[in-house]
């Protein structure tokens, strides 16, 4: 089971390929606001970490959730299960 | 005070730039009259209708408006009460008769929207604690339904057949799961591979309801759609419509060979809280379904007019949503709104309305030129089209 740092590191790494600002990722950082992404980038990067961690992520979840740190909660909340 | 309507400021602003450029508002076209489900007069000006959705012209069918007619001297204007109160005359019986014989099923249910029908079928169905996966390009009225219900929303990559299995998979077993398909998805006029999609569904134990609002009447050999089509029809659970497109007046329905189908109608709030539809338009909707039953010629005539389209608008050089005529839908894809306004009112300026789709109605930010064909229109309106297209394509530099 990963901890999260673990998940937090490849949350990272997955945003990689769409962070197209270069934008310094911290826990903070908002997905809309900071990393600008639209709904459509939003949907591939769900998809990416979904694949990773083996989950699902449903869209009322993604309501919830507007940091990378956010996310990485929501990771480790969902692999407990 | 804080103004509610301040949200709305970025959509006004980018609609007075737009308006700035000097095209006229492509939201707000007026006809003033109509002559024909292919012709209408525009800013007094005789315009070939390429955005209806009036695929099988029933609009102007003399059995039709005779059915109207009659039904509206008889049962007067509207019925002015919900379906389970005094909102149920013989003629939605009738109608709901006419679309159990068309799909061949066992039970029919008619709301007043095709909206409607998503909205209260999908709200209803997905209660708390089941889930509802749907193709991230699915139309406003699903993602309504979905929001109207307390159900957990799973979303995957458009037509992406393995994206949904990977979904359902991860699933627990024991919930309860609501596909929700379209046949031909409205804005690029793609069909979904349902072959697949349907078994991998039964295969993990999900429901499947498949919207077929753009299918009815001219796909599959009986016109009930893709999942006819495709050979998949008697494993899909809820099929939802519309009459406000073949049918040729307005109007939604849901059909279902499921047992416990007809408790929906005390349970769905979209069916119970509003009133029914007139008793001139259920009896224009059951005489079109009924004529749509045998209309093998108009079908094969609409199939030759959506290809020469594509092929015709291609060999011009416009880039189009899909790489064939795969329905009769076909969307040419604009570089920008700003460009696809021009476009468009070059197009109308011509003689030809088509519907200019923006986002969010459209997938990935695309900026559409939707044109929608009729089994009415002759093929010697398809030629007029195309030098349209051709002579607003150069005068705007769209090609």
């Amino acid at each position: 089971m990963a901890n999260r740092e673990e998940i937090m590191a490849k949350v990272s790494e997955l945003i990689g390929p769409f962070n197209n600002k270069g934008v310094e990722l911290a826990p903070g950082t908002t997905f809309q606001g900071d990393l600008e992404w639209d709904s459509l980038t939003v949907m591939d990067f769900v998809a990416a970490v979904e694949d990773e961690f083996d989950i699902i992520i449903t869209m009322n979840m993604q309501a919830e959730i507007e940091t990378v740190g956010q996310l990485a909660d929501a990771v480790a909340k969902l692999m407990e299960n | 005070m804080t103004d509610l309507l301040s949200k709305f400021d970025p959509l006004i602003q980018e609609r007075e730039n737009l308006l700035a450029t000097g095209v006229k508002d492509p939201f707000s076209l007026v006809m003033e009259e109509v002559l024909s489900p292919t012709v209408a007069i525009c800013n007094g000006k005789e315009t070939i209708l390429l955005g209806t959705y009036n695929y099988m012209g029933m609009t102007f069918d003399d059995d039709v408006r005779q059915a109207g007619l009659k039904a509206l001297e008889e049962f007067g204007s509207g019925t002015t009460g919900s379906r389970v109160l005094n909102g149920t005359y013989s003629l939605h019986r009738d109608c709901e008769e006419a679309l159990k014989e068309f799909y061949d099923m066992d039970h029919a249910m008619v709301f007043s929207t095709g909206y409607q029908a998503n909205l209260g079928i999908i709200s209803t169905l997905a209660g708390k604690g089941d889930y509802v996966i749907l193709d991230i390009d699915s139309h406003a009225s699903i993602y309504d339904g979905c929001a109207m219900g307390n159900a957990e929303i799973v979303a995957f990559r458009h037509n992406d057949v393995e994206a949904l299995e990977k979904r359902l998979k991860r699933l627990p077993a024991e919930a309860g799961k609501l596909v929700v398909l379209e046949g031909v998805y409205s804005m690029l006029g793609d069909v979904a591979p349902l072959k697949e999609m349907v078994r991998i569904c039964k295969e993990n134990g999900a429901m499947v309801l498949v919207d077929e609002a753009h299918s009815m009447g001219f796909i599959g050999e009986n016109g009930r759609g893709v999942c006819e089509e495709q050979g998949v029809i008697d494993d899909v659970d809820f099929i939802i419509g519309t009459f406000s497109k073949s049918v040729g007046t307005v109007g939604g329905f849901c059909v279902s060979n499921h047992p416990k189908a007809e408790i929906l109608r005390l349970v769905c709030r979209p069916y119970v809280f509003t009133a029914s539809l007139p008793p001139s338009v259920m009896a224009t909707a059951s005489t079109s379904i009924r004529k749509l039953m045998h209309s093998g010629n108009k079908r094969a005539h609409l199939w030759e007019n959506s290809k020469k389209l594509h092929q015709g608008l291609r060999d011009l050089g416009f880039t189009l949503g899909t790489p064939e005529a795969q329905s009769a839908i076909i969307a040419v894809i604009m570089p920008d709104l700003e460009k696809g306004a021009m476009m468009w009112q070059a197009l109308l300026a011509e003689g030809l309305y088509v519907n200019l789709a923006r986002p969010p109605a459209t997938p990935a930010n695309m900026t559409l030129l939707r044109c929608s064909l009729c089994a009415e229109h002759t093929s010697e309106q398809v030629d007029q089209i195309l030098g349209m297209f051709e002579a607003a394509g150069k005068a705007v530099g769209a090609i």
